[in-house]
């Protein structure tokens, strides 16, 4: 990547992203593994953090720890501060209407948790049904499958194609009246497949089903807009955008929010308690219960702003040429064949390696420094679908480079030749 | 590199290439079935056991190389052996792997077990290693549970 090195201001198009001053913000990516450097693709895992977001962390704890919105000294308004900002700032990164709309959980599973209980079990009666794709994570099944047993409603699955794609015409069909919740998938994370999500929701919602979108993987490698998308709820975690594990967001739509019971009861979530009666906090506080992950809120406000400075325009054009190099790249291996090949795809590649198990070219490329994910990505459905174990995945971010995709090929001729 | 090598040495590429006993076994008496869900590695172990020795072994599944070797080199030790006998190798082999054993030192006792002395050194595959012994005691105690890595 050629770039003027005196550029500062935000870079905004494939050619002028500087993936090496990228790289230089995640200290992490210097360090060896077993003798060699790093290449790390296991981004969908978890991704890297940039110093500033650990630089954050640390200002929180050794300069400004404090509870917030109970103080009125100095470190708890500064806290408090913190706090809400990074709220107004998650609003704008999705363009919610309203920052009360932006709730803090715990990342993805807690969100949909939280909309399965406090939303969907409450309304849903027994012979409903709640409907999702082939292509879930687990934390998009299980959830769902506990409100079944609980209500007496049933699960039911769209099916997906050989390419890994959601067939439309069985999606259809299946919005029959019974259904009462939509719950899907924006990008699969064993697949890449990226859903074609705003159609999907303008079908739901012919039929006044509200859907909830399943964001974890699209928040870093593509822009959203929630009101584009007109979705009722949409989650994601922080540790999959840069951030620290254990904070995420739910956004639902306010209509739905205030109909809502609390998830969890406790501080902050209340107006007034009596032992009589209590009476809940308004929006966003009433789903906030106890004191929160405010250092990990506040570090969350630091990695969008990491991200906002490269400009996800700029992230996606960079990652799918990465994504069509290493596809190339990877497909001139001998008898390697992909799993997910969707026409619309985000930066992650599954394959199966002829004669040679996921988990053996796992151990073997990382004893070349390259860190991929191998097994069946916490989508075992997915695994069934394909008649396969599992998969090798390589899933890439956009501090990766074209030489770490020739660093991952090598890695994997190395594991066909200890089988050859 | 060089610790790679000590994980997949040849006989356990060997093993993997061309596994023994791996066929069901009609007549069995014994039977147990190991999963582990985690990567999808799944076999069943077939025994012929009479009058406490075991007569006949066999296996079937399917897995990554360390399972599949681990699997096969096993069964390839087990025949004329007594209950007891297998129970000790069991865990002769469950200390190896888990480098609890010296190699070196309980050489006679391990044999071509040996060959699995580098998995210590990879706690990501130990599990990999053990499911066929796992699934093994199970077919021994003749309980019909699928024996799985995850309890
Ligand atoms: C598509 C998808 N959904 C949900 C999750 C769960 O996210 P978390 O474990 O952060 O709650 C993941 C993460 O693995 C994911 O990839």
């Amino acid at each position: 990547m050629k770039v003027a090195a005196e550029t500062i201001a935000p870079l905004t198009s494939k050619d002028t992203l500087d993936v090496g001053r990228i790289r230089a913000d995640f200290p992490i990516l210097n360090r060896k593994v077993n003798g060699k450097p790093l290449v790390y693709l296991d981004n969908a895992a978890t991704t890297q953090k940039p110093s500033v977001v650990v630089e954050s962390l640390r200002r929180y704890y050794l300069e400004e720890n404090s509870n917030i919105h109970r103080g009125v000294h100095y470190l708890s308004q500064k806290a408090t501060e913190g706090y809400e900002g990074t709220r107004k700032k998650m609003r704008t990164f999705i363009n919610a209407p309203d920052a009360h709309e932006i709730i803090f959980v715990r990342g993805t599973t807690e969100g949909i948790n939280l909309v399965a209980h406090s939303f969907v079990r409450e309304r849903i009666k027994p012979g409903e049904e709640i409907l999702i794709t082939g292509m879930e994570h687990h934390s998009n099944i299980v959830p769902w499958q506990i409100v079944c047993e609980m209500t007496g409603a049933h699960l039911r699955v769209v099916p997906i194609n050989d390419k890994g794609e959601i067939i439309m015409e069985e999606y259809e069909k299946r919005l029959t009246p019974k259904v009462k919740f939509v719950s899907i998938v924006h990008i699969s994370n064993s697949l890449g497949t990226v859903n074609p999500v705003k159609q999907m929701i303008e079908m739901a919602h012919a039929h006044d089903i509200p859907v909830l979108i399943d964001g974890a993987q699209t928040v870093s490698h593509k822009k959203v807009d929630v009101q584009d998308l007109d979705c009722d709820f949409f989650v994601f975690s922080g540790h999959k955008m840069f951030g620290p594990t254990g904070i995420g967001i739910l956004f639902g739509k306010s209509e739905y929010l205030e109909q809502m019971p609390p998830y969890q009861g406790g501080g902050d979530m209340i107006k007034s308690v009596t032992f009589e009666k209590t009476i809940y906090n308004d929006l966003p506080y009433k789903f906030e219960a106890g004191t929160p992950n405010i250092a990990g809120v506040i570090a969350l406000g630091s990695a969008v702003d990491y991200i906002n400075g490269i400009g996800l325009d700029s992230i996606y054009a960079y990652e799918q040429d990465l994504l069509a190099y290493a596809t190339a790249a990877v497909l001139g291996v001998d008898g390697l064949r992909i799993i997910g090949t969707a026409k619309n795809k985000s930066a992650v590649i599954s394959f199966m390696l002829e004669d040679v198990h996921p988990h053996d070219i796992g151990t073997i490329i990382d004893a070349e420094g390259v860190a991929i994910r191998t097994g069946h990505h916490c989508t075992q459905p997915v695994m069934q679908r394909f008649g396969i174990p599992a998969t090798a995945r390589a899933s890439f971010a956009v501090y990766n480079t074209k030489d770490e995709v020739d660093a991952l090929i090598r890695g994997i001729d190395k594991a066909r030749k200890v089988f050859q | 590199m060089s610790e790679l090598k000590t994980l997949y040495q040849d006989i356990i590429l060997d093993h993997n290439k061309s596994p023994r006993n791996f066929k069901k076994l009609e007549n069995a008496n014994r039977h147990a079935e190991g999963y582990n869900p985690l990567c999808g590695d799944h076999y069943n172990i077939y025994l012929r056991v009479e009058n406490d020795i075991i007569q006949e072994v066999s296996f079937e599944g399917a897995g990554c190389a360390i399972s599949k070797a681990s699997a096969s080199v096993m069964s390839s030790l087990l025949k004329g052996k007594t209950k007891a006998e297998a129970e000790e190798l069991i865990h002769v082999f469950h200390k190896l792997v888990t480098g609890d054993a010296d190699p070196m030192e309980e050489l006679d006792r391990l044999g071509k077990l040996a060959a699995f002395a580098g998995v210590s050194e990879f706690p990501a595959r130990v599990k990999c290693a053990s499911l066929a012994w796992h699934t093994l005691r199970a077919a021994l105690e003749n309980k019909n549970d699928v024996i799985s890595t995850e309890k």
